[in-house]
């Protein structure tokens, strides 16, 4: 068939055309031959003139042996030490350097079984005859010590040491996280790991695992074909040096992070404290938690794997990673924001009758006195004050829109921290959830939706989500009277180092000094103040504490508790917020343990034995329904 | 019957003999490479040795199967063929296994499928019969639609990621070469190439220095001297007060400021020209912003595209940079065996080097080094030479066909096996840098074995049955 296409033009026009371009196959030839130059001068220079490559006579080969620097240590923000190295040492076989030994003693003092023996030989077998593997990973020093007394009678095996982590207290796994063999998919990424390596985790593991690593070094040995090493090859040209990992000195207070730890015993939820005028994380608490001594070693994947099945899911940190409605916490927001915009004055009362009513649409209320101002409406958690302020900040006549002036108020929410990842300098943070513009109008129709529409954020509900590192961070930015540094959980990296620089800069959050204060005020009549205050609970006679409480709709099951606090109203020195889950109102629970960290954190003691009873002896279970 | 003993006659034997010479020696050389005292067999199916002979009897297989196809299938198929291998680099995207970091395998049980070495035959069919359709490759067109058959493989395959199979489909330029592509293409790579290397070993500054001399050269062997030392003089001036402005007034760094006086410099001069009613000295200048423009764009896409294991293993290549033990470990290993091999080496699974682990992958893209290491120079010599001689046979073959789709066929087998060859020895020496790809009919491996076996053979089939096409 093609013979009858192409037979209709002449055949010898044909090949005329292409013989124009026939002389080219001379060039090609000609790569061919540069090609097989180029090869064999390169091949004649290495292997006939160059006697480098011959290392010796001998048959000489390389043994590069790796050396594991220690990885850094951790220190909390007083110099007390948390998380330290011990040593451990892994048992290494050269499969054609054993000879007929005493297995028996041997698996004695490993504590293996025979047939555990001959699977571990044959894996190492399978590996390589010749090259060292490890025969078992991680003896203690106890059977590292009798096994060396003993060693010459096995030929074949060697010990090399590493290190596993340890620590002081068992307190902090969530901030500190764990160290773990690296996988496979990094190897391939990372050039710097090879199998076998340790790499950080999760918490601070992880994100300073550069600087905690140090820097691997490398021993290149001679070895002749008995894998005997015969000395250092180039006389130690190509060895580098191990550097040892960078100490850390965290901004735990790791006192006041175990007394969290304590108080949550029980109960499940998280606590974020803060100091305000640096961003430095004082306890960063997430219960239930688990002793960070678990995920150490050998036991590290048996431990794991229960941590991982067990229900109340204690790996969980949610601090960082839970986005709970923040409740009548948020309704500050709302206040501050209304100030700024000069739609509400401190003076400016509401009435409210068990509730806010417009329309058919009823927010509900608790009876107190009405009307109030916004002092009481804060110390009082007043909905109906918040609904009317919240609708004054929407229906500002200074924006062309009721969605422009949205688009204003979700401004300076992000000011703050909200809807986004703060950028702590822990893995997995949570970004949470501000509702935009182009959502209500996904949902309700372009600009069809109204103050009305989305009036329960005026009282935190809804669709706003905000981790409890955001909340903390709120009461440090009223702490500080509009400013905030992004909270971080390391303050020197290195012996005389300093934090990432992104941690030393302050941000502004757009709401004036001035219109904190009657917040600040109400906030502080909710601790302090008389009949109708929300958070007496909380109150402490040495120091003036000012919180605010709040109650996360749980749509699983019962309520969450929160409280947001700074104390000393003047000069603060701590702001938190304390997350106890299906524990119902926030003064119940939340309030006193903010209280009694509190306390232990700026008087070095608790005078208030009986609530720290109430509050250890306090057993929330988780809900049910959850 | 009649017929196929006339095509057994009319096979090209020596070929075959080639082949089938370099597949035994590359079982031997796999053989010593992974030469384990506990199974001493050479037919342990167990070990790579064993499963490599099957893959060995499967390529006989498959050279018969492509013998006794009637050789107008190939031609008649071709762009299905090419169609089918597309479908299959894009399924190995979502259904592949990764396997060090690339999705490139099909899994078959316990048999692995590489659908990118069947994507080098199926583009070289494809091309051939694209080629054999249109009078030569000079135009523009030709040249727009040929690049777009080989740059469609070569997407998927970037995706996957396997820039060792990237570099290969290169080679189908060669067969453009021969049919016609303009030279200008051809001296614009090598010129890119050279420039890179230039700019990765001295730096932007001095190479963009050397292409401005270079260019007042030109000018100068062109244009007359009185004309140069004027359009030089305009040149110079106008660059000279950029390069003052930018450095002490906007504080520039050096690289920008040679970019921003050449610029300037290049407005005013194209005036001069335009004024002057001038053609040539356009060209030149053209030439030389644009090669400029090259040099920032090769240091940019070294330091922010490249992945820093491949910048490396250029700097490594280029000997910019030392690193036995980390990305140099390979080639530092590699040179040992091979290098320590010396004139007549240490003799058959005498080797050490690489059956200690030391020299990885050393059955698959490190074979040369068993080859180095236990026959020494000879046995380097030996095996270049066996390609020099496929090459050079392919090369005559190509070129007693009669019509251009056997002929551009048969050159792009030669320019993979070329390319192959080339690159994979190379990097064990280290004249290339470490570029992931089989040494044809050597490396273990099946995918790559019956590849190149379906390529060379079907070439084979086409030369022996070619007086069926007419010219």
């Amino acid at each position: 068939m093609l013979s009858s296409s192409t037979s209709s033009d002449p055949a010898d026009e044909e090949t005329v055309m292409k013989d124009r371009y026939a002389n080219r196959k001379y060039f090609i030839m000609a790569l061919v031959v540069i090609a097989a130059i180029i090869l064999i001068t390169r091949l004649f220079y290495i292997q006939i003139i160059d006697k480098t490559y011959r290392v010796s006579a001998a048959n000489n080969a390389l043994r590069p042996v790796t050396q594991y620097p220690a990885r850094g240590l951790i220190y909390d923000r007083n110099g007390e030490l948390i998380v330290y190295n011990q040593a451990a040492y892994d048992l290494l076989v050269i499969p054609v350097q054993t000879s007929a030994f005493d297995t028996a003693r041997f698996n004695q003092i490993l504590g293996i079984t025979d047939e555990d023996f001959r699977s571990r030989m044959r894996t190492a077998m399978s590996y390589s005859r010749r090259a060292p593997s490890v025969f078992m990973k991680m003896i203690s020093s106890e059977t590292y010590a009798l096994l060396q007394e003993e060693l010459y009678r096995f030929p074949g095996f060697y010990v090399q040491s590493r290190t596993l982590r340890k620590y002081t207290r068992p307190v902090a796994s969530h901030l500190l996280g764990y160290v773990g063999e690296v996988d496979n998919k990094l190897i391939t990424r990372d050039r710097y790991y090879r199998s076998g390596d340790y790499i950080g985790i999760s918490g601070i593991e992880k994100s300073y695992e550069e600087q905690l690593r140090g820097r691997k070094g490398v021993t290149i040995f001679l070895v002749d074909v008995h894998n005997n090493i015969k000395g250092s090859y180039a006389d130690g040209r190509y060895d580098t040096v191990a550097v040892p990992g960078a100490n850390l000195k965290s901004t735990i207070d790791l006192n006041l992070q175990e007394f969290g730890e304590k108080l949550m015993h029980n109960k499940t939820g998280s606590i974020v404290a803060i100091e305000p005028a640096t961003g430095e994380i004082l306890a960063l608490v997430s219960s239930p938690s688990y002793d960070p001594g678990l995920l150490v070693g050998r036991v590290r994947s048996e431990n794991f794997s229960m941590l991982q099945a067990d229900t109340i899911k204690p790996l969980f940190d949610r601090a960082l990673m839970a986005s709970y409605p923040p409740g009548s916490t948020f309704k500050i927001m709302n206040g501050l924001i209304g100030l700024q915009e000069g739609v509400i004055a401190p003076s400016s009362l509401f009435s409210c009758s068990m509730g806010y009513h417009a329309g058919s649409l009823t927010v509900g209320c608790h009876s107190h006195r009405s009307p109030l101002n916004l002092i009481e409406a804060v110390s009082q958690s007043c909905n109906s004050w918040f609904c009317n302020a919240f609708r004054n900040i929407l229906e500002n006549k200074e924006y062309g829109s009721l969605q422009d002036a949205f688009d204003q108020w979700r401004e300076y929410l992000v000011a703050f921290g909200f809807g986004n990842k703060l950028g702590i300098d822990l893995p997995n943070e949570l970004a949470g959830n501000i509702p935009t513009r182009s959502y209500y109008d996904r949902y309700y129709g372009k600009d069809r939706w109204k103050a009305l529409t989305v009036i329960s954020l005026a009282i935190g509900q809804g669709e706003i989500g905000a981790t409890p590192l955001q909340m903390a961070n709120m009461a440090a930015v009223i702490a500080n009277r509009g400013s905030f540094f992004i909270p971080h959980v390391v303050k020197q990296i290195g012996n005389d180092g300093s934090p990432s620089p992104l941690y030393l800069q302050k941000y502004i959050t757009g709401i004036s000094p001035e219109n904190f204060e009657p917040v600040i005020e109400g906030m502080e009549g909710a601790v302090n103040g008389g009949p109708g205050s929300t958070a007496r609970g909380a109150r402490l006679d040495s120091i003036i504490i000012c919180g605010k409480t709040g109650t996360a709709q749980n749509p699983h099951g019962k309520d969450h508790s929160i409280f947001v606090a700074f104390a000393p109203k003047d000069n603060p020195q701590i702001a938190i917020a304390v997350y106890v889950e299906n524990a119902g109102f926030g003064s119940t629970f939340a309030a006193p343990i903010a209280s009694l960290l509190i306390e232990e954190y700026l008087t070095g003691e608790i005078k208030r034995k009986y609530l720290e009873d109430y509050v250890l002896k306090m057993v929330i279970k988780p809900d049910a329904k959850e | 019957m009649q017929k196929n003993s006339n095509i057994l006659g009319r096979l090209d034997w020596v070929t075959v003999m080639l082949w089938l010479v370099m597949m035994v020696m590359g079982w031997l050389n796999i053989y010593a490479a992974v030469y384990n005292e506990q199974h001493t067999s050479i037919f342990d199916l167990s070990q790579r040795y064993g499963k490599q002979l099957l893959f060995i009897i499967a390529a006989l297989v498959l050279a018969v199967l492509v013998m006794v196809t009637d050789n107008k299938f190939w031609f008649f198929f071709a762009w299905f063929i090419y169609g089918f291998s597309l479908l299959l680099l894009l399924l190995v995207l979502i259904i592949g296994k990764e396997i060090n970091g690339a999705r490139a395998w099909f899994e078959l049980g316990s048999f692995s499928l590489q659908p990118s070495e069947f994507g080098k035959f199926a583009t070289g069919l494809a091309l051939a019969s694209f080629l054999n359709s249109q009078r030569d490759a000079s135009g523009f067109r030709v040249m727009a639609s040929a690049t777009a058959i080989i740059i469609a493989p070569v997407l998927l395959i970037a995706l996957q990621p396997d820039m060792g199979s990237v570099i290969t489909y290169f080679a189908f330029f060669i067969v453009l070469y021969r049919e016609g592509m303009s030279i200008y293409v051809f001296i614009s790579a090598v010129l890119a190439v050279v420039l890179f290397l230039l700019t990765l070993i001295l730096g932007v500054v001095p190479v963009a220095t050397g292409l401005i001399v270079l260019a007042i050269i030109v000018l100068a062997a062109t244009s007359g001297t009185s004309l140069t030392f004027r359009a030089a003089g305009v040149m110079a001036a106008t660059g000279g007060v950029a390069f003052i402005v930018g450095r002490y007034l906007l504080d520039l760094d050096t690289a920008g400021i040679i970019l921003a006086a050449v610029v300037m410099a290049g407005v005013v001069y194209l005036w001069f020209i335009y004024r002057m009613k001038l053609n040539m000295p356009a060209v030149i200048y053209a030439f030389l912003i644009s090669g400029i423009l090259y040099l920032f764009t090769v240091d940019y896409a070294f330091h922010n595209i490249l992945q820093p294991h491949q910048e490396t293993r250029i700097n490594i290549m280029l000997g910019l940079e030392a690193d036995p033990y980390g990305e140099g470990y390979n080639l530092n290993q590699s040179l040992i065996s091979i290098g320590s091999g010396g004139f007549s080496g240490k003799g058959y699974l005498n080797g050490t080097q690489t059956k200690f682990k030391f020299v990885p992958a050393q059955s698959t893209d490190f074979i040369f080094c068993t080859v180095g290491e236990e026959w020494g120079f000879v046995g380097s010599v030996v095996v270049t030479g066996l390609f020099v001689w496929l090459l050079l046979r392919l090369l005559m073959m190509a070129e007693r066909q009669r019509t251009t789709f056997i002929r551009a066929y048969g050159y792009g087998v030669f320019g993979l096996f070329l390319v192959h060859f080339f690159v994979n020895i190379g990097m064990t020496i280290g004249v290339m840098p470490v570029i992931g790809i089989p040494l044809p009919f050597f490396s273990y491996g099946g995918s790559s074995l019956w590849g190149f076996t379906l390529l060379l053979f079907v070439f084979l089939r086409l030369d022996a049955g070619r007086s069926e096409y007419l010219g």
